[in-house]
């Protein structure tokens, strides 16, 4: 019989086989690894690390490549010496500077190389590699970790900006007309693609202070095509919020591939709006120009935007909507109108959220809509679905987490914690931030 | 209206209930619900605050008060649709705090909804089905296996098709439910409500939207019920009908138990009167207006009483009512 | 323009392991959409879960084909678990965007060099076919006829490949004609309503979300089967993918999802072909793989049409209604 314990034994099950999960993802990482690089491999890495002549003892090195990663310490003579199971391939040999005594660096003569301390070198057929650094006197630059948390925090907040834009679009359309647009993702590349038609220099090459206002017109344009032409006629036919929302993801399908039709599958990139060159903030924190120009505007338009809503007839009557669509019809708001706006500002806001995010990514490319669109969906329910505000308070945090997270989780899955977070939200309070609970339903 | 009914066979009404005086909250001989500090706030409404509440057992007890008193949502907090703020419940001295609704369901707990819940893309003989409890076929590894389940199968087939027959829906046992009456579908849902072998059925508003001519008939089913050996909790509007089969009656006005009594006594408490019933429930106006002859009277009411009323007098009565209602305005 | 060829390749599609994954995969989605209400926009996780528990299994655990293929589907079956606990509480759409988060978190934990050594990072993973093949009890030789010629191997694939589509019908026929679906049909229409009847209701929608997984599972092993596990497949678009081809048979039927399967993939590979012809021969100025995206763009188009004007499918009751709310 079902019985009352399933629901506890449910639970326990789902947590032993969870912890079983990551066992053997442990053990899966572990075991082959350590199989590797042996004793009796038969090809040979060697050096010498001397300073002014003299050798020096202690000092460490990684080799990595094929075989796994091994580490070797420099013996009384400097010398150092592995074993690795494979020739003919690349390896990667990594000098641990701060093994080295004080005011000693690893010197770059010709100036290009960023990280003279970390050689790629590949091992040809005769089975030895040597290789010597060159050693000088010179300036260790270390960047703390509180500075790299600072520079990732002023990121994160670039990103977390411009990912707002796009989200209280979102927030608001659903709030409106309580449907989870899944094209909006194609939104914010639309915004990005019509730039690159405007400004590219392959095509109209229009200079970029003409370009991208108008790549945000073009996009505004297209949020109040898509209204008449299929969100209105089925709104008034009556069809139900899960329909429509399937409908955006076909919508959706579409689009993204239109777009892949019409440039590609290469990354495109926009021309830079300012010229470009780091500029020091505070700290060890730097920035480009057009970072703070992109911050500026979304800071710029999202405050825009903030008093519209508040402030503004049509911006109340959005709000009145989202609260109680039935009395807002009824004390007279024409809710039409009111949606085709919302339509037409959440498509434009999303437009300059893409030409943003290319300069950001930087590059675009036909699906950079999916990833973003998950981020938005994070961002929105983090806040609060159907709120402005949340949204953007949403965003801010997934994207100052996103940026941040990358100081402790490989780079490639940096997005997955953002993804992580929306779950743990959807768990704990569906509601988010600022929503309330009657919503969820 | 309720003039035109015949009047049910008589089935006496249960008496001794209580403990002491009737109150608000008294205690009960014999009570299958007990509730106490019961308190369930939305935003900073309060909808449910009862202190003390019992129901006795194998009786029908009426729960009535105006909108929004909160008597659905103090059903949904009793069989577990709901979560109190605060407050115990017990169900045949077992605690209810925390039990999801299907445990209190199984437990003998079973509630009909206001908005009738007839699954209708479902057969009304699937519907029937569903109510029964303890199916091995429902079991997802037994489902797969025909032989161990069919014979139970038939089994509660037939015993829906006799309950069926009881409620006159047996011509309808293959059609879709979606496709009957609104009285027909309460019926089906009392009918599948039985299916479960209850012991205390609590019905929200089981007259609501329900033509009169089978009004009589869902009476009847529930003083069944009751001779069946169930306790029923009933939500009404209807004064006549909970006069007709109530035993005990509940009085809730904005989320407390104000009063409680006999219908009788009930009706002529004038806080009650007050916020719900109006005055003079006991009388029928159609004797005090001579329309109705004496013998034709509602048999709910007083006849001896509406006929030595004068009109006129309750007339003046309604206007001072009126004049001192505007005083208090101006 | 070959047509001879277009339609050869065409009718070959009616057989190929990806037509039987898609009406795997559709199927588990019957059960979770059509079956149980749950909006579930992460088919693409359980069947990568599936295809790389069968191939990891092989590669890195040295298991035989069939152990790795109970590997995936257990793997599924515990991800389903995981997935429902906190989701199954959720409204529609919400269970939606839980989903595709949850698929997109896998997606990414089989993709980051991270765990390359096992998962092959970007690259994917290939060359586990060896267990697989010995166990083959075809004879070498060429069988069949006309556009449904294959070798011992191809065979092979395909008649495992039908046997599971057939053993995984004919459970879900069994179930939707038990006590066990009256029970899901019940909650698809009110869960209240069932709840007040006391049947544990999360109890079915897990039950229900597991057995979907596990089927839809199945299906990413049989796409794996033949040729490689690449990670640039098990994306949102294959998930919208599935959606239409279930939608397009008839969504809360048994035979609508394989039949869904089987119209999508012979018009993709009718249009691939077909398109393919056309920009070789010059008709359309344009490249063939610019072409390849234009028949996505119609399966945009088609979902879109679908849902408005023809939700229960080809086999699907107009009555019945396929969206409840």
């Amino acid at each position: 019989m079902p019985t009352p314990a399933l629901l506890r034994r449910t639970r326990f099950g789902a947590i032993v086989a969870f912890a079983a999960f990551l066992a053997a993802l442990f053990a899966a990482l572990v075991l082959p690894t350590a199989a590797h690089a042996e004793e009796g491999d038969p090809f040979k890495i060697s050096g010498i690390v001397t300073f002014e002549d003299e050798p020096l003892e202690g000092v460490d090195l990684t080799i990595d490549g094929p075989g796994g990663e091994q580490d070797v310490t420099t013996d009384a003579e400097g010398r150092w010496t592995v074993q690795v199971p494979e020739r003919g391939v690349e390896y990667t040999i990594t000098l641990h500077e701060d093994t080295l005594p004080d005011g000693v660096v690893v010197v770059d003569d010709t100036g290009e190389d960023e990280t003279p301390n970390e050689v790629v070198r590949e091992m040809g057929q005769g089975g030895r590699l040597t290789l010597n650094f060159f050693l000088g006197e010179g300036e260790r630059i270390t960047v703390t970790f509180v500075d790299q948390l600072f520079q990732r925090l002023f990121q994160g907040l670039n990103f977390g900006l411009m990912l707002a834009l796009a989200s209280v679009g979102l927030s608001l359309v659903f709030g409106t007309t309580g449907i989870s647009n899944f094209a909006h993702a194609e939104m914010v590349t639309f915004g990005a693609v019509a730039a690159l038609l405007l400004v590219g220099p392959a095509s109209l090459a229009l200079p970029v202070w003409v370009g991208i206002p108008l790549a945000v017109i073009l996009s505004a344009a297209l949020g109040y095509a898509l209204d008449a032409t299929i969100w209105r006629p089925l709104r008034r036919r009556g069809v139900g919020t899960v329909q429509l929302m399937i409908l955006s993801i076909g919508l959706s399908l579409a689009i993204r591939y239109l777009f892949q039709f019409f440039i590609g599958g290469d990354v495109h990139q926009l021309p830079p709006m300012l010229p470009g060159g780091s500029i020091p903030l505070f700290g060890a924190v730097t920035a480009s120009a057009t970072d703070l120009v992109s911050m500026a505007i979304s800071i710029v338009v999202i405050i825009a935007f903030a008093t519209w809503l508040t402030r503004s007839r049509i911006g109340k009557a959005t709000r009145a909507i989202s609260d109680n669509p039935a009395l807002a019809a009824t004390s007279g708001i024409d809710v039409n109108r009111v949606v085709r706006i919302v339509w037409i500002v959440s498509a434009g806001l999303a437009g300059l959220s893409g030409v943003l995010y290319t300069y950001y990514r930087p590059g675009l490319t036909w699906d950079m809509g999916v990833q973003f669109l998950l981020l938005m969906f994070a961002a929105v329910t983090l806040g609060g679905l159907g709120t402005a505000y949340g949204a953007l308070v949403g965003s801010l945090i997934i994207g100052i987490l996103t940026e941040t997270i990358s100081l402790w989780v490989p780079a490639d899955l940096r997005f997955a914690g953002a993804l992580l977070i929306l779950i743990f939200i959807l768990l704990v309070r569906p509601q988010g931030i600022l929503g309330r609970r009657e919503r969820i339903g | 209206m309720s003039a035109d009914i015949t009047p049910p066979v008589s089935r006496p009404k249960s008496t001794g209930l209580h403990i002491g005086e009737p109150a608000a909250g008294v205690k009960k001989v014999d009570p299958i619900i007990v509730a106490s500090g019961v308190k369930r706030t939305f935003g900073g409404l309060t909808a449910v605050d009862v202190e003390h509440l019992e129901i006795p057992r194998g009786a029908i007890t009426a729960l009535i008060g105006p909108n929004g008193a909160g008597k659905t949502t103090l059903f949904n907090l009793l069989t577990g649709f709901d979560k109190p703020d605060a407050g115990s419940w017990s169900y045949d001295g077992k605690d209810l705090a925390n039990v999801p609704a299907h445990k209190v369901a199984r437990m003998g707990l079973i509630r009909t909804f206001q908005l009738t819940k007839a699954l209708g893309r479902l057969s009304v003989m699937d519907n029937m089905k569903l109510g029964q409890t303890g199916q091995t076929g429902e079991r997802f590894w037994h489902s797969l296996i025909p032989a161990l389940w069919r014979k139970q199968d038939r089994e509660i087939e037939q015993r829906a098709d006799e309950l069926l027959v009881k409620f006159k829906l047996d011509k309808k046992r293959d059609d879709l439910a979606a496709g009957m009456s609104g009285g027909q579908k309460k019926l089906l849902e009392m009918a599948r409500a039985l299916m479960t072998s209850p012991t205390l059925v609590m019905l929200d508003e089981p007259m609501a939207g329900v033509n009169p001519a089978l009004t009589q008939s869902l009476l009847d089913h529930i003083l069944d019920l009751k001779d069946e050996g169930m306790t029923v909790l009933f939500v009404e509007h209807d004064m006549h009908m909970v006069r007709h089969i109530a035993d005990w009656v509940v009085v809730m006005a904005e989320g407390r138990v104000v009063a409680e009594g006999a219908p009788d006594q009930v009706m002529r408490d004038p806080a009650v009167i007050d916020a719900y019933l109006g005055a003079h429930q006991e009388l029928d106006l159609g004797v005090v207006t001579g329309r109705v002859a004496i013998i034709d009277a509602d048999p709910t009411t007083d006849a001896e009483a509406s006929a030595s009323v004068d009109a006129a007098v309750i007339e003046a009565e309604a206007s001072a009512e009126l004049d001192a209602e505007k005083e208090n305005d101006k | 323009m070959d047509w001879l060829q277009i339609f050869n390749n065409t009718l070959a599609s009616i057989l190929s392991p990806s037509t039987l994954a898609y009406a795997l995969a559709a199927l588990g989605l019957a059960i979770h959409f059509g079956f149980g209400g749950l909006i579930n926009m992460g088919v693409a996780a359980f069947m990568a879960i599936g295809a790389y528990g069968y191939a990891i299994s092989i590669l890195t655990f040295g298991f035989p084909w069939w152990g790795g293929a109970l590997v995936g589907l257990v793997g599924a079956a515990v991800f389903a678990l995981i997935l429902g606990i906190p989701t199954l509480r959720l409204r529609g759409d919400y269970l939606a965007i839980a989903t595709i988060a949850a698929a997109e978190v896998v997606r990414l934990l089989f993709m980051t060099t991270t765990f390359a050594d096992v998962t092959g990072s970007a690259g994917g993973l290939g060359g586990y076919h060896a267990s697989f093949r010995a166990s083959n009890p075809f004879p070498e030789g060429t069988y069949g006829f006309g556009p449904w010629t294959y070798n011992e191997t191809d065979l092979w694939v395909r008649v495992m490949g039908l046997m599971t589509l057939a053993f995984a019908t004919l459970l879900v026929f069994m179930l939707t004609r038990s006590p066990w679906g009256r029970v899901m049909k019940g909650i698809r229409e009110d869960e209240d309503a069932i709840r007040s009847l006391g049947k544990n209701v999360f109890s079915y929608k897990m039950q229900s979300l597991v057995l979907g997984g596990v089927i839809m599972a199945a299906g990413g092993i049989v796409y794996a089967l033949p040729s490689a596990v690449n990670p640039g497949v098990y994306v949102t678009s294959l998930t919208f993918f599935v959606w239409t081809a279930l939608l397009l048979g008839g969504a809360a039927t048994v035979f609508g999802p394989l039949l869904g399967s089987l119209v999508f993939w012979v018009i993709q590979t009718f249009l691939t072909n077909f398109l393919s012809g056309l920009t070789e021969s010059g008709i359309l100025d344009m490249s063939s793989s610019q072409a390849g995206t234009l028949r996505f763009v119609l399966v945009g188009v088609a979902l879109m049409l679908l849902v408005v004007f023809m939700p229960q499918g080809f086999l699907g009751d107009k009555k019945e209604l396929t969206f409840v709310r």
